[in-house]
């Protein structure tokens, strides 16, 4: 276990599903929702690794439409 | 899911302010989405949110008004630098730029682009180059580079029939009226992260009434060139970097 903790926060419906993000993580926390839709239609992220994020954001920078949130903290 | 790291105090990243939460007209994975998130995020990082004027383009960019809360004016297709140059010249202590796309630049747009830029006019313009005429389904660019193949080329850019891709940032780096000429990318963060920087310093530059500055963005488009959004990121590597080579071509304001 690393000494920092992440934790991403996806707006799904505002999600296209163009996965830049899933290639951008390095911990492979990301993953498109299988056979699943949001309210436009587009397949979307979850993340399905959630307690290997390490908050780098880097999903979240290259994200183009601004749907992932990303919060850090040491660990206690 | 680790709730207790999600609070105010542990924020590391979220969308700017500044873009609001109308959902964007762009496809899956297109360049636009991430330059909107860098200008907005500059913009805040300035403080010029009440003072920021963008002259939007003709092109995929055309909506840009609805998703950034500053005044936006639309420019007709290519005359954005004109625009620009007249709400700067009455409002010298307002931020004004431009944000254009390669067809409204570079082609309709070339005569606006190249005075404004050599009459030394203190705007910034953000040039999206994806070497392709996007919204209007895929035709050739002026920047479309030889052998590409387009909807309306699809045997590929022949130089003997088509011409040359127009490299308007090398032109504009010759031009005495520039202050900053730059090329960037954003397909990856190590790149978004530059490119940020450098459209701080050409909107620095701007306020600093240093001269006209160009931002080009080498960008992609993956619905025109036909490939997934990962795919079009590497395809741009592999061959618009060869034609459209990244960095600073001219940078005389000592930011």
């Amino acid at each position: 276990m690393g000494k920092i903790l992440g934790a991403v926060v996806i707006n799904e419906d505002r999600c296209k599903g163009c996965a830049l993000c899933v290639d951008a993580c390095p911990k492979d926390v990301l993953a498109l929702a299988g056979r699943k839709v949001n309210v436009h239609g587009y397949p979307y992220v979850e993340a399905i690794k959630a307690d290997d994020c390490i908050g780098c954001a880097s999903c979240g920078i290259v994200c183009p439409d601004g749907c992932i949130t990303v919060y850090r903290k040491k660990k206690d | 899911m680790n709730n207790d790291i999600i609070s105010p105090e542990n924020l590391v990243y979220k969308k700017p302010e500044l873009m609001n939460d109308t959902a964007m007209h762009y496809c899956a994975g297109c360049s636009h989405g991430v330059v909107h998130k860098l200008v907005a995020e500059v913009i805040e990082e300035m403080g010029m949110q009440n003072k920021t004027i963008g002259v939007s383009p003709v092109g995929c960019a055309v909506f840009a008004y609805r998703y950034l809360d500053i005044d936006w004016q639309e420019a007709p297709h290519g005359r954005a630098p004109a625009v620009a140059t007249g709400i700067k010249r009455l409002w010298p202590d307002r931020l004004v730029f431009t944000y254009q796309g390669d067809g409204d630049l570079a082609c309709i747009g070339t005569c606006e682009t190249i005075h404004a830029l050599n009459r030394g006019e203190n705007i910034p313009i953000i040039f999206i180059n994806n070497a392709i005429y996007g919204m209007t389904g895929g035709q050739m660019a002026p920047t479309t580079l030889i052998g590409q193949k387009t909807a309306t080329c699809p045997y590929g850019r022949e130089p003997e029939l088509h011409g040359y891709p127009l490299n308007m940032t090398e032109l504009a780096s010759h031009l005495t009226g520039t202050c900053f000429v730059t090329r960037q990318s954003v397909e990856n963060v190590a790149s978004i992260r530059k490119a940020k920087a450098a459209i701080r310093k050409a909107f620095d530059a701007s306020m600093k009434g240093l001269g006209s500055s160009l931002v080009e963005i080498v960008s992609t488009c993956n619905s025109g060139w036909k490939l997934s959004p990962k795919q079009a990121n590497d395809w741009m590597e592999e061959h618009m970097f060869k034609e459209y080579p990244k960095g600073d071509l001219k940078d005389t304001t000592n930011l």
